[in-house]
Formats: structure tokens, sequence, C-alpha cells
């Protein structure tokens, strides 16, 4: 039970928001940047997106390879663990679907549990589940442009129905594990799947 | 809540008796809940202004005019009010003695908060173990509007007055006052060139202010040769985010 903030009113989202809002997070118009160190700048001609099975096997696309792949057009709202939510953002990405699809073609087996890995460092896991049948993309553009820097790009992982930090920016490479492993964030304090309708910010919430 | 400080025309720090507080790192935040009578709630992050050991958890916040949660902090919290707090939050922007040094600072108007619980925490220690200041020598780089927006500005000077270890480095991108011989500019190439320990040193860096001066700062130090691994950042969103 929490106690009343004596005078406080707040301001209420507006009709139609709070439907759209998880809890605990306030609508914003600007596309805050969150990220824990300098942002990578990798040159188009050396990036590449790699696929890796549990057995070593891989994939790798080059920066034009991947582009020419079946693309998306994906509108989503998204949620930041810092509390802010973005409503309607639009992207154009590949869907997971078709990578792994792809992969399996050059026998590139998945298995339970993803490690995205980035330019820096950055890592996070994600059940497979959570990134297939239409649920994640690796995205490249964003409101019509090339995805900016500060936001990802070249390209970074678009998982949604979870908290941003999940949606790893730079993304390099997914590593298909055949056990869960905390990322960077999840080994700092916060929680391991950040379902932002259950409010799991941090280690230890339901 | 226990009493507010003015810092300058914009910011206020809020000090908390917290119950059952365990503590936390330099350069961690809370979320802060405020709820109303008819049930409503929202949160915000806050970065801790004050060292970990201190009695009293304090919050530097900056009143943000259009801001929910800031101006009820700033302006109708009064001492003896409940919040409700959540936290020690964050464990990649922090900095403990075992991190090590030399310490390179840099800040953005209110980004100077979660690194002055740094350079308090760094007080401290000095002052029960005074021969570990060489490997902790720590500069920082503050940026403000003008003077009287400089947050901490007199206790930034006492200490570095007091500690020949710490330096303090202002410069003011709006106006100066008469006789200002600091830096006058934003942070630049030539001005971190100028500030920054050698990269053979091995600084730490940290770097907190809005997303514009932590995108530049942070990239610059880059091409300098600082390993990204050792720079360490927080940003806040493009118009100010944490409201």
């Amino acid at each position: 039970m929490s106690p009343v903030s004596r005078g406080f009113r707040g301001r209420r989202p507006a009709e139609g928001a709070a439907s759209r809002l998880p809890p605990g997070q306030y609508e914003t118009r600007d596309f805050p940047v969150l990220s824990a160190g300098p942002t990578p700048r990798t040159p188009l001609s050396v990036w590449d997106l790699t696929l890796r099975g549990f057995d070593g096997k891989s994939a790798r696309w080059a920066w034009d390879e991947f582009v020419a792949l079946p693309r998306q057009k994906i509108t989503v709202d998204i949620h930041c663990v810092t509390k802010w939510s973005k409503f309607g953002t639009d992207w154009e990405g590949i869907a997971i679907d078709t990578l792994i699809s792809e992969a399996a073609a050059k026998g590139v087996k998945t298995s339970g549990y993803v490690l995205a890995q980035s330019d820096g460092g950055y890592t996070t896991n994600v059940p497979l589940a959570d990134l297939t049948n239409g649920k994640a993309w690796i995205a490249f553009n964003y409101g019509g442009s090339p995805l900016p820097p500060e936001h990802g790009g070249p390209a970074r992982l678009l998982v949604p129905h979870l908290y941003f930090w999940k949606s790893a920016k730079w993304v390099r490479e997914l590593r298909f594990m055949e056990t869960d492993a905390p990322g960077f964030w999840e080994s700092l304090g916060y929680h391991n799947y950040g379902d932002p309708w259950r409010e799991q910010r941090y280690a230890g919430d339901e | 809540m226990v009493e507010v400080l003015p810092e300058t025309p914009r910011t206020r720090t809020v000090f908390f008796d917290v119950p059952g507080w365990p503590g936390h790192r330099a350069g961690q935040h809370v979320d802060v809940r405020l709820t109303s009578e008819d049930g409503y709630q929202t949160e915000r992050s806050y970065s801790i202004a004050s060292a970990p050991g201190e009695s009293r958890l304090a919050l530097t916040v900056e009143r943000l005019d259009d801001g929910e949660v800031s101006p009820y902090l700033t302006d109708e919290l009064h001492a003896g009010d409940q919040i409700e707090l959540r936290g020690p939050i964050g464990g990649y922007f922090v900095w403990d003695v075992e991190t090590g040094g030399p310490l390179f600072l840099v800040g953005g108007g209110s980004g100077i908060v979660p690194l002055m619980a740094m350079i308090r925490h760094r007080a401290a220690l000095l002052a029960t173990a005074p021969n570990s200041a060489t490997t902790l020598k720590t500069r920082l780089l503050y940026s403000s509007r003008n003077w009287d927006e400089v947050i901490y500005r007199d206790e930034l000077s006492r200490l570095a007055e007091a500690d020949p270890t710490l330096e303090v480095v202002h410069t003011l991108t709006r106006t100066a006052p008469d006789g200002w011989t600091g830096f006058r500019r934003r942070i630049d190439r030539a001005m971190l060139t100028e500030t920054a320990w050698a990269v053979s040193e091995n600084p730490r860096v940290f770097v907190c202010g809005p997303t514009p001066l932590v995108e530049s700062v942070s990239g610059t130090l880059v091409e300098l040769g600082h390993s990204p691994a050792l720079v360490k950042t927080e940003r806040f969103g493009p118009t100010g985010t944490p409201g």
C-alpha cells in the first residue's frame, strides 16, 4: 500500500494512452538515448551479422546481403525501463524468423535461449520463443531513415514486447544457447526477462 | 523527507531519512514513486547525490517546468512528508575505491549529481587513507550555462582547495562573470585534450549530462585513444527526460 503524496495531483495520461501504458510508465514524444558507454561506429563495409548455433555452426551476412533479405515494416509501442514509453514507432527490418530460416539452410540449429552480442561489448539474453513468430526483428530504418548510431544504428535488435534494453543496439551476433545466461544489464541488477506489463524492472520483481 | 536546500535557481537538494536503507554505491540512482489521493501513481529516477555511508540520502533535483515529478519534489514537498523510494539501482555507472583511478569526470548541468556522489565518496576515503591520493587523483570537467547555475559550486571549490589531488575545471557556455578566465564554450576536442588524463594512465572516465554532450564527449575521448570499456556514460534524453 503506497502512502499518498500530499498535494500531488499528477498528470493523467490522455484518453486512449492509459491502456497502452504499462504500469509505472509515462508517455514521451522524444526518443531518449540510454547507453552505458560511447556509441560505437562500425563502417558498413566491415559490418556483418552472424547467427551462431550451439554447435558452433554459423551463418553470416554482410550489410548488402542483410538488407537484401525480405524486409518488414513494423509499427510498435516501445517501453524503456527508465519509465518512458513511446507510442507508434515506425521501423523497418528483417524478422528474426527470416534470419532463422535462412540460417537453417546453412545448418544452423536453434536452441532455447539467445544471447545477443553487440559492438562495444553489450550483451542481452532473450528466450528464443520471444524472438520468433513475428515478435522480433533486426531493425535498420527508423521513421523512414537509416537508424542513427546513438539509437543503435546501423542495426539493432527490436523486441518491442520486452523492456527496451532487450532490444540490443549495434547488434552483430545472435548466439543460440542451450541454457540461459544473463547479459549485461541482467548481471547488474535488472530483471532477467523484463516484461513491462508485469513491471519486471529489477532482479527480484516477481 | 527531512530537509530541502536550494542549490541554484533551478535545483534543490532533498534530504531523506530512509529507514532500512541498505546503503548504495557512488553513481547509483533511486526510483521515486508519487501517489495521488485517487491512487494515480507515477515514477521517475533520480541520481543519488550523497556519498555511501552518509546518514541521510540526498537527491539533487532540477526543476523542469513541464515536468510531472520534479516540480513536486522541488516546490511541494515539505519536511515530514513521506515519499516512496526504491533502490539503490544501477551497477555499472558506479565508482568504488576498487575501481581505481585516476578519475576523469565530465558533467553537464544536473549531470553533476552522480559525479558529486563519487567526489564526496572519494573525499571521505581520503580522509581515512590519505596515501591513496596519488592513484585516485581526480579531475572534474563541468559544463554549466552560467556561473549561477553551477550546482555544488562552493562545496566543489572547498574540496578542491583542501585537496591537491582534486582539480575542478569549469566551462560556461552562455554567460560568464566579469573577469572570468576559464573556458567559455561547449566541451570540445581541444578542451578534452587539455583536461583529460593521458591515455597511458588508463583513467576511469564517467560522463553524465544531456545526450548531445555525452555523445560528443564520449565519442571524442574514444577518438583520442581512451578505451571504450573505461568510458562509462549516463545520458538524459534530448529535452531532459527524467522529469
